[in-house]
């Protein structure tokens, strides 16, 4: 059998299902712009005609979070948006991947202060993050790029390297010397408000 | 009561309990048809403040070009005032923003509640006793793990 399909040449190839499957995704990354500040212009500017996101395969835009498996978190992400960023992720279908882009999406950058969340990988899963402030369209790229790199060693047709990412995989969502602190100066209980991500 | 002028700007300091009057006759009689802005000073360990609050409103003639600022100051407990959202409709959200950032009630408002903060937030950042980085809000949401979703 094998031999006999040998002789048809370049006609067939050979490969696992795992890795067509990848090789199929990670050409065709549909990317959400979720692009709250400065961060969303580079994003622009990296899908536009001289940087041309294209080349590599992710330029199809969605503005709905159910056509996309790509999630680029572009900009600061405050209190009040975070119940929404949450939201958009769980309704994007599986397989799915998140670029965090820029300083504030990846630690608060600057805005270290009562309303800006310090960094999304707290809250939901990134794969990849983007330093700079804002970074050059050059480095979305090469995240798109490392992106694609990862999926095609790791990814599998049915996700099952999801499963295994079972832990919150950013820094703890309380620094906890922040709390000592906090607490020691106000000398007060923390009075907190719950969210859901589902309403 | 009191005037003031500094460097051309009229300032009128009145008592909190006649504020809502005053300003109702200055709408009328005086011609301030426009109330530019609302806002408040938290004065907590300013040196040489004597009041906790005020409560600043910044009123415009627009046939004469004329400004006024009317200037209410408020202690703890009583941070309330008459709300203007009757005479200038511009007050609705300049009062509300007012008691999302420093938790001054306006009575007489239809809708009071907060502008820019999420409803569940329960302390008022602009005072000067909340800390910067507030009281961990901002860190105190679910996380979704990778499996989760």
């Amino acid at each position: 059998m094998a031999t006999q399909v040998r002789q048809l040449g370049d006609s067939v190839m050979w490969t696992q299902l795992d890795a067509a499957a990848s090789w199929a995704r990670k050409n065709s990354l549909w990317p959400m712009p979720f692009a709250t500040a400065c961060c969303g212009i580079e994003l622009m500017a990296a899908s536009a005609s001289r940087h041309d996101l294209s080349r590599f395969g992710s330029e199809v835009m969605r503005f709905t979070p159910r056509q996309c498996d790509l999630m680029i978190v572009a900009g600061r992400v405050v209190m009040k948006m975070l119940p929404v960023l949450q939201r958009i992720w769980l309704q994007m279908p599986e397989p799915k991947w998140c670029i965090s882009m820029g300083a504030c999406a990846c630690s608060g950058g600057v805005f270290d202060t009562y309303s800006v969340v310090q960094g999304i990988d707290r809250f939901i899963p990134v794969d990849v993050y983007i330093p700079g402030c804002p970074p050059r369209p050059e480095q979305l790229i090469r995240a798109v790029l490392d992106l694609q790199e990862k999926i095609q060693k790791t990814g599998t047709v049915w996700g099952s390297e999801f499963t295994g990412r079972d832990v919150p995989e950013g820094p703890p969502r309380f620094d906890a010397d922040e709390l000592v602190r906090i607490r020691d100066r106000d000398r007060m209980q923390l009075q907190l408000p719950v969210y859901d991500p589902r309403h | 009561m009191t005037w003031s002028s500094f460097r051309g700007q009229e300032r009128l300091t009145v008592p909190a309990k006649s504020a809502h009057d005053i300003l109702k006759s200055l709408n009328e009689r005086a011609g301030m048809d426009m109330l530019v802005d609302v806002t408040a000073v938290d004065f907590l360990e300013y040196e040489g403040a004597k009041d906790r609050f005020e409560v600043v409103y910044c009123l415009l003639d627009t046939e004469s070009n004329e400004r006024l600022i009317v200037s209410v100051f408020l202690n703890e407990p009583d941070l309330e005032l008459p709300s203007v959202y009757e005479i200038w409709r511009a007050a609705d959200w300049l009062e509300r923003e007012v008691f999302d950032m420093f938790g001054i009630r306006f009575p007489g408002h239809p809708n009071m509640k907060r502008l820019l903060l999420p409803e569940e937030f329960v302390s008022f950042p602009l005072r000067k006793d909340y800390p910067m980085k507030g009281r961990g809000e901002r860190h105190n949401f679910p996380v979704i793990t990778r499996a989760q979703s």
